[in-house]
């Protein structure tokens, strides 16, 4: 098959959250994952903004300006949701309880430094929010990203080169290409795309990764975007 | 007497705003923002605000319109980014160097501003180590873990928006409205909340989020719900 696309990515990621975990998606790709979650998994998502249980988007009749996530998308809370204020939504995320966060990336060094939030652009202010604290707080970090830039240049590097959101702190980054783990030993392909293979996903690449022995076909549906 | 903390309108409560006061809004993501009290101290023209923020650059909040006035010299946000290529007014005035920006990950502003209002002068944290935003920090290592030292934040006013008020100053929120309401209340020397209704009764006390020793004037502004 060809290079997933971003809703097929956002698929790939959620077939990994673990049934009963509280997940915060990043803005922007990172919030489609909600969409694709397998049937058999109950998950609270957490907002940045103190929603614990934020549901899917809401509909034209049903929205409440007050119900919003942390990207300002009126959306609606499933049964158990709790809303709570910064102080406390900060408290679920910097003190360990959430499972997992699944973050947008420019960069990720193959020892686990994450650059999301500052791409240098001229004059534009800075945009870190919540990123930081996620990167940090969170059990686990995974990355939702393109394996490439758009002008083909490697976002798996050696060392960052854009400002750093935390040092070690990725573990997995699910990419159009490959599923890749952040191990103490570098970066490991566990899913690669069958048209792609070793070699390339090897050039397409920063730095040294390393197959996993049971490195499988990198599969998801027919989604469009 | 009998005490009663509402006030008819937004420009008696913002009287005497004084010129370099340190200024927390409250809002994030849409809701929560006080924009009736924005517009008031707008019209009251004090200059050299420090403006404690969650953004600078919000489309849905009036904040901006004090950059756009001028009387703004110093913000404390996590997010100054306006939206698309254009710069905003908050971002011209940055790169002019008139308004001086500290940008602040968003759980280590919430966690400032709380430690502001619970006499707490300053904490570790290891959200910023590593980054451009923990440089020049002090750091210190807790179970192996380097972290930074974050000053508290206190200020002279904290304007927020909640649902209903009552006489004592007691205010409940509507779902995501509390926000960075509640901690910038217990920061900040007098504190306004403009509310949908205040009521004559008292609120139900297990339904108070907000309790009134931290709020000094409550005005109704109407509103939807």
């Amino acid at each position: 098959m060809s290079a997933l696309n971003r809703s097929q990515m956002a698929w790939r990621a959620a077939q990994d959250l673990p049934d009963g975990s509280v997940v915060n998606l990043g803005l922007g790709m990172p919030v489609w994952v909600s969409n694709y979650l397998p049937v058999d998994r109950d998950i609270f998502f957490q907002s940045e903004n103190g929603i614990l249980g934020v549901g899917p988007q809401a509909d034209e009749d049903s929205q409440d300006r007050n119900i919003v996530d942390a990207g300002s998308r009126r959306v609606t809370l499933r049964e158990g949701a709790s809303v709570v204020d910064s102080v406390n939504s900060f408290a679920m995320i910097r003190g360990g309880h959430i499972n997992v966060t699944i973050l947008g990336a420019f960069e990720v060094a193959s020892n686990g430094d994450l650059a999301n939030w500052d791409a240098r652009v001229p004059s534009k202010g800075p945009l870190v929010g919540g990123a930081m604290d996620l990167a940090v707080g969170a059990k686990a970090t995974w990355i939702l990203m393109q394996f490439n830039t758009k002008d083909g240049a490697p976002r798996l590097l050696k060392t960052c080169t854009l400002p750093l959101t935390a040092p070690h702190c990725v573990k997995r980054i699910y990419t159009d290409i490959a599923v890749v783990d952040v191990t103490p030993d570098g970066f490991v392909a566990r899913e690669i795309l069958a048209t792609v293979g070793t070699d390339e996903l090897r050039s397409r690449t920063g730095t040294a990764i390393a197959i996993a022995p049971d490195c499988q076909a990198l599969n998801a549906p027919e989604i469009s975007l | 007497m009998a005490i009663d903390k509402r006030v008819a309108t937004a420009a008696e409560a913002l009287a005497g705003v004084k010129d370099g006061a340190v200024v927390m809004v409250s809002g994030f993501a849409g809701a929560g923002f006080p924009n009736a009290l924005l517009e008031a101290l707008r019209d009251s023209g004090p200059t050299g605000l420090t403006l404690v923020a969650n953004s600078a650059t919000h489309p849905l909040s009036l904040t901006h319109t004090l950059i756009e006035a001028g009387m703004v010299t110093k913000v404390i946000a996590s997010a100054a980014r306006g939206r698309g290529q254009e710069l905003s007014s908050f971002e011209q005035q940055w790169r002019d160097g008139k308004i001086e920006l500290e940008c602040v990950p968003q759980g280590n502003f919430s966690e400032r501003i709380r430690a502001g209002g619970a006499g707490i002068p300053a904490f570790y944290t290891p959200v910023g180590y590593g980054t451009e935003l923990g440089e020049d920090k002090e750091i210190r290592e807790f179970k192996g873990r380097p972290c930074v030292l974050e000053d508290a934040i206190t200020g002279d006013l904290a304007l927020i928006r909640g649902d209903v008020g009552d006489r004592f100053g007691n205010i409940k929120f509507r779902y995501a409205q509390m926000n960075f309401g509640v901690a910038m209340a217990t920061a900040c020397t007098t504190t306004v909340a403009e509310v949908r209704e205040a009521v004559d009764g008292a609120i139900p006390p297990v339904e108070v989020q907000l309790p009134s020793v931290y709020v000094n004037h409550v005005v109704a502004v109407g509103g939807e719900v």
